[in-house]
């Protein structure tokens, strides 16, 4: 699958499903979700080496992704399920009562793909730095990948962690953030300013690459730049500038849609500006 | 009684160090993490034996538990040490989400627990966090007695799949148990059989449970002398046979009574046995600067407290 056209289709299908699936629970994330699909359609359809069939927790052999920002679990699901990871008809569980799918992602609830629970912020980086440097004690060439938010770059941990990461030469991690500048309250502006995020990743000592993350084309140049700079010492930072409810015109931009479930006849309104391409769940 | 012999003061984070210096050997899955404590946690020896192995995270504890839980995910078995205070209390939502909810393999080795880390103080002097551990559901809660024992814990705790969180302690106190034991976790150690009250000790207090019971011995009170290594899961059985037996517990912990040994064992006896119970722990209140043994007596956590709660709940002046 080499044609950005399929990509595209993917991620349309995933931004339905993350509109169905936000309404049918009456809650959820939509607005990140909606900000990172085209980065997580573009990591598990074509840059992780990862299948269904051969996955394990513990992902030896095999690329790793964790993702940091929990509450944005609609795509994770969404992009887990239509890789094949889980039937595509559980999507229709999300966050009900004995689902897999719970509100964020579970260890607990054992589902297929999720390697580590999340959704207390800030937590995420670490945790893959420790499952690189378990790599690198393994002599396993797999890579780790790691999706922060920005607004989650106010938390102190992801500053402990980017220093660390440093310091033992993590040289098999791609971070990455969302880059939508928009938080629950307000824009990441008003809320606390993160100031220049390149000159700060910079700084810290790490590669760090900006990319369109709604541009399947700017995504895969990311990752073959990233790759690139892979084992020469210094863990890669990926800043994917975004749109936060990117592909619903009533949602795109704004930070009311950070975690609000539409109405049905606002989720019938987004539905009709993103093809079905794969069918509903 | 049986008697016990002291071969020695020593300090039980000593005893972590020469168990995790052994684990290193024998298992190449076993890491250690530290957070800029190195030499106090007595980590310093498997970091120069195994530099791979061995992450110095800095003063960046929440970091330090994240990475961690990596680790454990990849298949290792990491050790992830510093002071109890910053173990427990500044991490606990990390041990939370990234340790016990999400069931990694982590081992949190938590030095200079309670009152006993002496003179820098009250900010130190954690009291609670036996507390905040038990709470957290797949959490193990560990707490042994003297350097042998807890050399024994360290090497049980690799063994076990799953979160531990292991406390140990400061100062040099006696080393009475045997050095080639085997440590199971969850069995409560039965140190002598009696029949008035039971005593349920540990860490540190273990031994002043030991000289109490030898001390009321003398004047016709006979004790039930259990070493409670494992704080979860408790020995039920042990505690509730023991209670049936004697009909009245004292606890002794170097803990708050809020959450520690001794709330447990009520909870437990509350709904199984009820019996009447003493609690020699410290009551709602911080710690405060010292040398430790004065402050174990100040803080009403030594041998005569022990003895004075057994009189009391028995009712001899």
């Amino acid at each position: 699958m080499n044609d950005i056209h399929t990509y595209q289709k993917i991620a349309s299908q995933v931004r339905r499903d993350i509109l169905r699936m936000v309404t049918g629970a009456g809650s959820g994330h939509p607005g990140g979700s909606m900000s990172s699909a085209d980065i997580l359609t573009a990591l598990y359809f074509k840059e992780m080496n990862v299948t269904p069939e051969g996955w394990t927790r513990a992902g030896n052999g095999h690329d790793l992704f964790f993702l940091s920002i929990g509450h944005i679990s609609p795509l994770f699901y969404s992009v887990l399920a239509r890789r094949g990871f889980f039937p595509v008809s559980e999507l229709g569980t999300f966050r009900a009562y004995g689902s897999r799918l719970q509100g964020h992602p579970s260890i607990d609830a054992a589902l297929p793909g999720v390697h580590q629970a999340s959704g207390s912020l800030g937590q995420g980086l670490s945790v893959a730095i420790g499952a690189a440097l378990a790599k690198r004690l393994a002599g396993d060439n797999g890579r780790v990948f790691v999706l922060i938010g920005d607004g989650e770059s106010q938390e102190g941990q992801i500053w402990e962690a980017a220093a660390a990461a440093v310091h033992h030469k993590v040289d098999n991690l791609i971070a990455m953030t969302d880059w939508n500048k928009q938080q629950i309250d307000g824009s990441t502006e008003e809320v606390q300013s993160l100031g220049d995020l390149t000159l700060k990743w910079n700084a810290f000592g790490w590669e760090c690459i900006v990319a369109d993350g709604h541009d399947f084309n700017s995504i895969f140049e990311a990752f073959d730049r990233a790759n690139s700079l892979l084992g020469a010492g210094r863990p890669v930072m990926i800043l994917f500038e975004t749109e936060m409810g990117h592909g619903v015109d009533f949602m795109a931009g704004t930070h009311e849609w950070h975690g609000k479930s539409p109405s049905q006849e606002q989720c019938q309104r987004g539905l009709a500006q993103l093809e079905e391409t794969l069918g509903d769940y | 009684m049986k008697k016990y012999i002291n071969t020695g003061n020593k300090d039980t984070r000593s005893g972590f160090g020469a168990g995790l210096s052994h684990l290193g050997t024998i298992n190449p899955k076993v890491v250690a993490l530290c957070a800029d404590l190195t030499g106090s946690l007595k980590m310093d020896a498997f970091a120069k034996a195994h530099p791979e192995r061995f992450f110095q995270c800095g003063i960046a504890e929440a970091n330090m538990i994240g990475m961690a839980a990596g680790l454990a995910i990849g298949g290792a078995i990491p050790f992830a040490g510093t002071f109890a205070n910053f173990a427990t209390g500044r991490v606990y939502d990390q041990i939370r989400q990234s340790v016990c909810y999400s069931e990694t393999n982590v081992k949190i080795a938590a030095s200079h627990a309670g009152i006993t880390l002496g003179e820098d103080g009250a900010t130190h002097q954690i009291l609670e966090d036996m507390g905040l551990m038990r709470m957290l559901p797949n959490m193990v809660v560990i707490n042994p007695c003297d350097y042998n024992q807890t050399k024994a814990a360290t090497i049980a705790a690799a063994a076990w799949q799953g979160p531990v969180y292991l406390r140990f302690g400061r100062p040099g106190v006696p080393n009475f148990t045997p050095e080639d034991q085997v440590f199971e976790i969850g069995k409560a150690l039965h140190l002598n059989e009696g029949s008035d009250v039971t005593v349920i000790a540990t860490g540190h207090l273990v031994w002043e449970a030991i000289q109490a019971a030898e001390i009321l011995e003398k004047e016709g009170i006979s004790v039930d002398l259990l070493n409670i290594h494992t704080i979860k899961p408790l020995d039920r059985e042990a505690i509730i046979s023991s209670a049936v037996k004697s009909g009245r517990v004292v606890c002794a912990e170097e803990h708050l009574i809020a959450g520690g040994l001794g709330e447990a064992v009520a909870g437990l006896l509350a709904r199984e046995h009820p019996v009447p119970m003493r609690f020699v722990a410290i009551d709602d209140r911080f710690g405060q600067s010292g040398k430790p043994a004065q402050l174990m007596s100040a803080y009403g956590l030594d041998t005569a407290h022990i003895v004075a709660a057994v009189k009391e709940i028995i009712g001899v002046k």
